[in-house]
């Protein structure tokens, strides 16, 4: 990733700091009477970037995108769009542009009209209007469709009609309101990547907000990772699955065995945690710890290591017995319980037929690696 | 076939079993607690509905159709005879008698039916120019209060559409409120507020504000009073109906594709909203076309709608025939702008 770092500087505009952000979001709140949807966010995104809001139901993704949108008022804070701060500026008069959650297609006119709708607010002429109508209908494969009504679509059509609906005007931003919920499995993961051919094809920033951990992942050139209206962490994909902050976030992303210790005394290579469902285990030093000191320890269930026998090499192991296997094709997952009735989650990647695999009640030995086992002190 | 595909059996017996078992409670109930004109009433439809059934059954038909045997039976009792009645009267001509017209059909001398029907009572209203000046006189008053209830009701029905729900409920049971008292005193009540020395003129000039009581009464200002205030309701429900379905977001989206709010209640709310507007004028503009009451009480002698030319010659001329005409005439006025409608929402259902 790193071996070209004209282009990494490039396309990461984040990790420079003299980077001029395209959004800032400043300290931004919104209260509903007694109930705070967003609290006190902070949060800068560079132009080009495709970002997505990823949280539960209710953490306040949605509120602050529809802030954005100018259809809420925050009640403190600042949002600025290319330095310009959008306090008084309302919904229609923005540069930006969404597709929503259901869609929001206008029932009573056709994919054309839809579609049109706002280059004829901007008062172009209907020529000029419906030329860059057929061009973008192109782009996203609907030539066809342009007659028909939104009820004559299926899902996956509809949401393309969205799409080219809210990308007509060429906004600066697009936010979209969980643009795949509503689609099948296999049409969302085709969608994905063609929602990224697009966004690179325009160079339109993005903005997407959604509860779907994959879906972030894939899209994502960065996460926010949003819960009960603050921002909990902020990172590429891969640093927030791989360097989670608190355990909301290990836990959130992906698949997450936890297990609580304290910090025992320094040893020279590893630091010493004392824990109660794997006794002490041998970890990579973290700075600014304090012995005695409550922390937890994130263990991706991919990283646990299943052996019959304890292998010699293994710094952290642990015995128990497979109490549920699951064959899932390219890996197996298992349930592994410890001595103490603690489960572990265990998955091994099937490379090779292995001719005597590891099955039910059998005593194994679950090894852990010091360098994949995150220390969590929050 | 298997027997899972097979029709279930269509047992004549059974319903027919239940069916009598149902007729000897009714029968009872009937006899034991209501009046014997109710009672009979009652025997008899479940009598009908049982003879239905069990020719249905009979002859291997469906039981679906049933469904709608009673809007049916309903619409043939109270709607398809009496217009047939009305007809065959309009094709007669007036006689002093009991009932007051000639008989459609005579013995000839040498045994054979004649038939006597005739069209003069139509030519007749096309004759005079009271009939025609009436019926375009209660058009034009149907159709000036149907606008203005509703550009009155929009605003009212959007109002409540968009009002979070204690407040929407409340609202609403204000608007079906006046329901409960009579429609008559309703319109007696108007005469106090619109007379010489009624509520209204007596405010104003205590306030200064005329000098002379103002004359309201009995002029065609006091009929569209009456008929917007009657019909408001009518109006309101249906534009409620369809307002309260419009999705927030269509407004919204509208808006993020840059409308202004007048622009987006003119391209996405207003067409919206247009079954909502159709299905209220017309349930203003038809029963407003045949008001009797609200010309009578409210109106001047100057005030022409069809309602009271139907009663003056039903009976002040007792001039059955022309007053039949007179109403099947009207019906047909009414029945157009029906099927208009009708065709309007399929075409929007087929849309929808």
């Amino acid at each position: 990733m790193t071996s070209n770092p004209a282009i990494a500087a490039n396309t990461r505009p984040w990790t420079n700091p003299a980077a001029k952000p395209f959004i800032s979001i400043q300290n931004i709140t919104k209260r509903f009477g007694d109930f705070t949807a967003v609290n006190d966010v902070s949060l800068d995104i560079y132009q080009g970037e495709l970002f997505c809001l990823l949280g539960g139901s209710g953490c306040g993704k949605s509120t602050l995108l529809r802030m954005l949108a100018g259809f809420e008022t925050p009640t403190a804070g600042k949002i600025l769009i290319d330095g310009q701060d959008m306090a008084r500026v309302p919904a229609d008069k923005r540069p930006t542009n969404m597709m929503f959650q259901s869609y929001a297609l206008f029932p009573h006119m056709s994919v054309e009209k839809n579609v049109a709708y706002g280059l004829l607010r901007e008062g172009k002429s209907k020529a000029e209007a419906y030329a860059r109508v057929a061009e973008m209908l192109k782009l996203v494969k609907l030539e066809a469709f342009g007659r028909r009504k939104p009820h004559q679509l299926s899902g996956g059509q509809r949401q393309r009609v969205a799409l080219a609906r809210a990308l007509i005007k060429q906004p600066k931003l697009l936010l979209l309101d969980e643009p795949l919920g509503a689609l099948d499995k296999k049409l969302r993961e085709e969608t994905q990547f063609e929602l990224i051919n697009i966004q690179e094809t325009l160079g339109v920033t993005f903005i997407v907000v959604t509860h779907d951990q994959d879906e972030a992942m894939t899209l994502a050139t960065r996460i926010g990772v949003m819960s009960e209206g603050i921002i909990t962490q902020i990172g590429e994909p891969r640093d927030i699955y791989e360097t989670p902050k608190s355990r909301f976030v290990a836990d959130f992303i992906g698949s997450v065995n936890l297990f609580e210790g304290k910090v025992g005394p320094a040893a020279p290579d590893f630091m010493r945690v004392e824990t109660e469902d794997l006794g002490p285990l041998n970890v990579l030093p973290v700075p600014g710890l304090t012995q005695g000191q409550t922390v937890w320890l994130a263990i991706r269930p991919e990283r646990a290591w299943l052996t019959r026998t304890r292998p010699p090499e293994a710094i952290n192991s642990v015995p128990g017995v497979v109490r549920d296997m699951g064959y899932v094709g390219h890996m197996s997952s298992y349930v592994v319980r410890l001595a103490n009735g603690r489960l572990v989650r265990v998955t091994q990647a099937n490379e090779g037929r292995r001719e005597n695999p590891i099955s039910w009640d059998e005593q194994v030995t679950v090894s852990f690696e010091p360098a994949d086992i995150r220390v969590l002190t929050e | 076939m298997s027997a899972l595909d097979a029709p279930p059996q269509a047992s004549l017996l059974r319903p027919v079993l239940m069916g009598l078992a149902g007729l000897v409670a009714v029968a009872l109930i009937g006899w034991l607690a209501l009046p014997a004109n109710i009672a009979v009433l009652l025997t008899s439809l479940v009598a009908v509905a049982l003879a239905c059934l069990a020719f249905t059954r009979f002859m291997g038909w469906s039981d679906r159709w049933m469904v709608i045997a009673i809007p049916l039976v309903w619409f043939v009792t109270f709607f398809l005879v009496p217009f047939f009645v009305l007809g065959r009267i309009s094709l007669s001509e007036v006689a002093i008698a009991i009932p007051p017209y000639t008989s459609l059909w005579e013995r000839a001398p040498d045994g054979t039916l004649e038939i006597i029907a005739s069209f003069d009572n139509y030519l007749f209203l096309l004759s005079d120019s009271l009939y025609v000046s009436a019926y375009l006189s209660s058009i034009k008053i149907a159709a000036i209060s149907t606008v203005l209830a509703l550009l009155l009701g929009y605003p009212i029905a959007y109002y409540i559409a968009r009002s979070p729900e204690p407040r929407r409920s409340i609202l609403l049971l204000m608007v079906i409120l006046p329901f409960w008292t009579s429609f008559l005193l309703r319109v007696y009540a108007w005469i106090g507020f619109l007379r010489r020395d009624g509520v209204i003129n007596n405010i104003l000039s205590w306030l200064g504000v005329i000098d002379e009581p103002l004359v309201m009464m009995q002029t065609d200002f006091a009929v569209y009073i009456g008929i917007v205030y009657t019909y408001l309701p009518f109006m309101i429900l249906p534009l409620y109906a369809t307002l309260v379905k419009l999705d927030d977001a269509l407004l919204e989206a509208a808006s993020d594709l840059g409308a202004t709010p007048t622009v987006t209640f003119l391209t996405v709310t207003l067409p919206l909203s247009l079954p909502g507007i159709i299905a209220g004028s017309m349930l203003v503009f038809i029963p407003a076309i045949g008001e009797y009451v609200i010309p009578t009480l409210l109106g001047g002698p100057d005030t022409l709608m069809i309602g009271r030319v139907l009663w003056d010659e039903f009976f002040s001329s007792r001039d059955w025939p022309v007053a039949s005409a007179v109403a099947i005439v009207m019906l047909i006025l009414v029945v157009v702008p029906i099927m208009w409608l009708q065709a309007v929402q399929n075409r929007q259902e087929k849309n929808a």
